[in-house]
């Protein structure tokens, strides 16, 4: 029980003082996160508009993959990516191992199926005659897609909300392709799992709670403008 | 029309925001990547002790290298090096290094430190390992009682020597109900020995940076078999077209300087009162086997 309340301790002691280290870390979480959910939406919503609204051979199959995907093992996602870009490895020369570039490659990885799979559910919720309405009105395609992605505003949301939590709070892809290197590819994840490791349980417990708090903080604004929203 | 993307109004600022943060990350990979970088592969008893916290700083103020610190054990450290994927090695499993070395991909093989392992468990001891005249007895009382022992198990320079000493034994403990493999570093194979009250053999440089929160006791000691020495070398650059030769060079060479082996040599003391390594530069492993 100690322990706990050391951690405690230890945490709002660190969120007061402003300890350099710890800043550095959240905020390079939030970077590398924020960059992988930002190409994860990107890549989501693409895929998912397509499978929501185009029937094509084997768009089973896809879906079902993309299901699978949203329940893709971090770890087996950091050790492909890590293969791939090893100096040995076939992408070796962009020299991106152990760089927060590798890891925002394999959070988007991790999280691209869950904002697709997000994307699919909102899209295919809308009402089926909406596209051919929206058609005979003499839309584009383009502005076919901006339109009904503007009706399932609000459940897009939640793949954001998903897929955000999903690359902030993996660990086992990050210290693979990462390294855990102090000062450039140590996140929160990566140092609470070192901190433990050395025995140093009051900084590992403070390390959580910054994040829980982070994700938190990220949720309470996006479910703040999804509710605004959704009066509106 | 313009790209759905590129239009109107409500993501605008959400959009803002990402491409600020795709600038953002992009700025700070080209940040991290504009130095020439220099991978160490090393053991996590170097790293778990805080060892290399201390000496990164110095080493990447003199020459200004980008030193990336790869914490793996001794066995991935010589494959990293194998496949190309490490630079410089930082190792503690004599026998392995010396093959690595015929094989020809390590060269500049240098003496950097010692200390020793130690095998620890429960204070109440109840194999009486303290007893014990030499390592390989000590390990015997196991094999007949219903103590639990942790080994690392994942090819470590730890997990070698331990198993060589099953190995003399003449004994191989693999799969019985006693013998747990935790398959990760030293700091995590203590902490999984002290809430199974069981034994593990660790370097003792881990088990005093994690002592305050362990009640491990050390059991046994001295046996000169349980000497845990300390290797730097450089992967061979002509077996990999990618391997930072300089940087590795300098990396030895910083290793065995006289500054930097009195860091070694005081390191621990304020923490531990004791120092955690002992300094071997310039020394040969035949005459610390003679100590």
């Amino acid at each position: 029980m100690e322990l706990i309340w050391d951690g405690i301790r230890e945490a709002f002691r660190i969120i007061g003082t402003g300890d350099r280290e710890v800043w550095s870390i959240t905020l390079r979480s939030l970077l590398v996160s924020g960059s992988a959910t930002l190409l994860a939406l990107i890549i989501g919503i693409s895929i998912g508009a397509l499978l929501a609204f185009r029937r094509f051979p084997g768009r089973n199959l896809a879906v079902t993959l993309v299901n699978t995907g949203m329940g893709l093992p971090p770890v087996v996602v950091g050790l492909v990516v890590a293969i791939f870009l090893w100096r040995s490895g076939p992408l070796g020369p962009l020299g991106l191992i152990y760089t927060p570039a590798a890891m925002v490659i394999a959070q988007t990885i991790i999280a691209a199926p869950l904002v697709t799979g997000f994307t699919v559910a909102a899209l295919g919720s809308l009402p089926s005659r909406l596209r051919p309405q929206l058609y005979a009105l003499g839309a584009s395609r383009l502005q076919m897609l901006w339109l009904v992605l503007q009706e399932a505003r609000l459940p897009l949301f939640a793949a954001i909300m998903a897929g955000f939590g999903a690359a902030v709070s993996e660990v086992g892809a990050s210290l693979m392709v990462g390294g855990n290197l102090a000062g450039e590819t140590r996140v929160l994840t990566t140092a609470v799992v070192l901190a433990a490791q050395r025995g140093e349980f009051a900084p590992a417990i403070a390390l959580s709670i910054i994040l829980l708090a982070l994700v938190f903080l990220i949720n309470l604004v996006l479910t703040g403008v999804q509710q605004r929203e959704s009066r509106s | 029309m313009m790209p759905f993307f590129f239009s109107t109004d409500m993501f605008r600022p959400a959009y803002r925001l990402a491409l600020l943060m795709l600038g953002g990350v992009l700025l700070f990979g080209a940040a991290c990547g504009s130095d020439e970088t220099l991978i160490l592969a090393t053991t996590t008893s170097t790293f778990d002790s805080g060892l290399l916290d201390e000496l990164e700083p110095l080493f990447e103020e003199q020459t200004g290298l980008n030193l990336k610190i790869i914490a793996v054990g001794t066995g991935q450290a010589l494959e990293m090096g194998r496949r190309g994927d490490a630079d410089v090695l930082v190792v503690h499993a004599p026998t392995a290094e010396e093959e690595f070395v015929e094989e020809g991909y390590g060269v500049n093989r240098q003496l950097v430190m010692h200390n020793d392992f130690v095998i620890v468990g429960p204070d109440d001891d109840p194999i009486d390992m303290r007893s014990a005249e030499d390592a390989v007895t000590a390990l015997l009382g196991l094999r007949t009682s219903e103590m639990t022992f942790v080994s690392r198990g994942d090819d470590s320079g730890t997990h070698k020597r331990e198993l060589s000493l099953w190995n003399e034994l003449g004994f191989d403990p693999a799969g019985e109900d006693w013998y747990l493999e935790s398959g990760q570093g030293m700091g995590a194979t203590l902490q999984i020995a002290n809430q199974r009250e069981a034994y593990t053999l660790t370097d003792r440089a881990t088990y005093l940076a994690l002592k305050d929160v362990l009640d491990l006791e050390i059991l046994f000691e001295g046996d000169p078999g349980l000497l845990n020495i300390y290797h730097v070398m450089q992967v061979n650059p002509d077996t990999s077209g990618d391997i930072n030769a300089s940087g590795a060079t300098a990396f030895v060479d910083f290793m065995v300087a006289g500054e930097t082996q009195a860091i070694i040599a005081e390191f621990g003391i304020d923490k531990f009162g004791q120092p955690l390594f002992v300094p071997d530069a310039g020394r040969s492993v035949a005459e610390l086997t003679e100590e």
